[in-house]
């Protein structure tokens, strides 16, 4: 018999989606500023000064949106956890042996997880971050236009740590890195949705997963 | 050819007795001092404090040690198209050692420097030009049998102020690019403990160096400095945000290739790997020569020289990033970023078909 079962809480698919739609804006624009490659008819055009405009204010509600999300790792349900990032008591580790020796296909059958799985908090950890020294090296060469405001206050000794031009690298590396995670990350979850037909993929939109009654406690 | 009198006056008094006698006009002379205002970021209004304390300034006694070096900057410090007042003002620095324009050589060269360590200890201004090396016990720069780190110890630590000019000096410039060879360093990072003014570039600007100066004739100490001790009057600011062609940047006007109808039309020369946004300096604004240009002016993009260790970090110079570590040169971050992609889309893919593969066996295991 399987049960309807709430897991991801309105903030956490609300913020899961403004992550998605951020990072989208963020890579695309990104990349115009990294390599522009729509040149300007007139010099009366401000495609560059929009495109920079719209980087900046996508970083804000990327960085707003994630503090919401932490916020909510420790506020929300036993789903939402921040101790999900950490699978490393026993019965997590020997899930995430399970489950990697089902990635592996040495095994058929994927371990049953309701919240994150204990790979997929690992994972998700590391994209945490990787988000971060992106936010931290974007705001740092964002200062740069100010040396003297808050902004580079805040953010200016990230240049003491790397030259200007190696943080630029940087930052631009890290888009890959997410593009890499984003490929995974679908992959898996249709993946899974497919072997599992427990509802991972709507359980984004709507919130509920279906577990087999024993597995619900 | 000056005849007896117009020395004798010139070597009398301070550096405005020598400016007047060099026939210029008092006018000229306050339009130097609210220039040196402006580059020093100053209001109008300390034009007038800056021609007073010129006028009141003693000769200030200033050595130029030149290490590892191309005497690059000592080139711009010397150009002169038209005597300028910028350049008297330097002129009437006492300059007591300067190996490149000094006329005794040898041991009465030497014996200058040694003269003015000895009697105006703690008073003197020293310059360095070029890089220590500290590699083999600094053996690779040796000026009259004596190491420079140990010549900088003694003129630069017993200096009122050590201007270290050029990314040699400052931070060990091309002498320190990898695989750096010498072991070179900047002055600062050679003696920690001297007061040392960073003017980076290659070469510096002499209107910074002048501005400077004045800075010092008029306050009696050294200008404000950044994180890495350049005068924030000079550094304070970034290129790009004052760089004549930023409008082409905003509205999306780019040079794509050298010579393109965008390079002949003046655009922003950003994707050609201009350094102008990683770059601290006022050269759009002082320009060099006299204000006749620079580099960008010129068609050129930045190269990044006003940062440390420009010719390691700023490479390759016509490429908008770096080269990713242990990479080749030809291999740009977006190509290896694509290829590792491309990589894991493949993988994916194999993952998939493996996996039906396997869950075909297994289900055949099942039903046997």
């Amino acid at each position: 018999m399987e049960k309807r079962i709430y897991v991801w809480e309105a903030p956490v698919r609300v913020t899961h989606w403004i992550s998605v739609f951020c990072l989208v804006t963020l890579a695309l624009t990104g990349v115009y500023i990294g390599n522009p490659f729509i040149t300007a008819t007139s010099a009366d055009q401000y495609i560059m000064g929009w495109v920079r405009f719209v980087h900046f204010v996508a970083a804000y509600i990327f960085v707003v949106n994630l503090a919401v999300r932490i916020y909510w790792s420790f506020a929300g349900n036993k789903y939402a956890t921040w101790k999900a990032l950490f699978p490393f008591s026993q019965e997590r580790i020997i899930t995430l042996f399970r489950q990697m020796s089902f990635y592996a296909l040495i095994s058929t059958k994927p371990p049953q997880e309701i919240g994150h799985t204990p790979l997929g908090g690992i994972v998700y950890f590391l994209i945490l971050v990787l988000c971060g020294i992106s936010a931290i090296t974007g705001f740092a060469l964002f200062s740069l236009y100010n040396p003297a405001g808050p902004m580079h206050i805040l953010f200016g000794w990230v240049f003491s740590l790397a030259a200007i031009a190696t943080v630029r690298l940087i930052h631009h590396l890290i888009m890959w890195f997410l593009i890499y995670f984003v490929i995974v990350h679908i992959y898996v979850v249709l993946f899974l949705d497919s072997v599992e037909k427990n509802g991972l993929l709507s359980s984004i939109f709507d919130g509920y997963k279906f577990v087999e009654e024993e597995k619900t406690n | 050819m000056r005849d007896e009198d117009e020395i004798v006056r010139e070597s009398a008094g301070g550096p405005y007795r020598q400016i007047v006698a060099r026939g210029v006009s008092r006018r000229d002379f306050l339009k130097f001092c609210s220039a040196m205002a402006a580059v020093l970021g100053l209001s109008g209004t300390f034009a007038g404090k800056i021609a007073e304390a010129i006028e009141k300034a003693e000769r200030p006694i200033l050595v130029w040690l030149e290490f590892q070096d191309c005497a690059g900057n000592t080139e711009a410090l010397l150009r002169a198209t038209k005597p300028t007042i910028a350049e008297i003002v330097l002129d009437v620095l006492s300059v007591d050692y300067h190996e490149t324009i000094m006329a005794p050589a040898g041991k009465q060269a030497e014996k200058s420097l040694e003269d003015v360590v000895k009697n105006h200890k703690g008073k003197y201004i020293a310059c360095v030009e070029g890089s220590i090396p500290l590699k083999d016990n600094g053996v690779y720069c040796c000026v009259g049998g004596r190491s420079a780190i140990d010549i900088a110890k003694e003129v630069c630590g017993n200096a009122l102020a050590t201007i270290a000019v050029g990314t040699c000096a400052t931070s060990g410039g091309i002498p320190a690019a990898a695989p750096n060879p010498t072991g070179a360093i900047g002055v600062k990072q050679a003696l920690p403990n001297v007061t040392v003014l960073n003017l980076t570039g290659c070469p510096m600007n002499v209107e910074n160096l002048t501005a400077t100066v004045v800075h010092f004739l008029t306050f009696g100490g050294l200008p404000a400095t950044d994180s890495i001790g350049r005068p924030l009057f000079a550094y304070g600011e970034r290129i790009h945000d004052h760089c004549e062609r930023r409008a082409h940047y905003d509205a999306g006007q780019f040079v794509k290739q050298w010579g393109d109808e965008g390079h002949r039309q003046g655009w922003c020369l950003y994707e050609m790997g201009c350094k102008g946004p990683e770059t601290f300096g006022n050269c759009p604004v002082v320009k060099y020569n006299e204000g006749t240009s620079w580099p960008v002016q010129a068609g050129h993009g930045c190269i990044g020289c006003f940062q440390p260790e420009f010719w390691d970090k700023m490479t390759p110079f016509y490429r908008r990033l770096p080269k990713v570590p242990g990479f080749g040169v030809e291999v740009t971050a977006d190509k290896i970023g694509a290829g590792v992609a491309a990589v894991a889309a493949v993988g994916v893919a194999a993952h998939r078909i493996a996996r039906a593969i396997r869950g075909k066996q297994d289900k055949k295991e099942d039903t046997e």
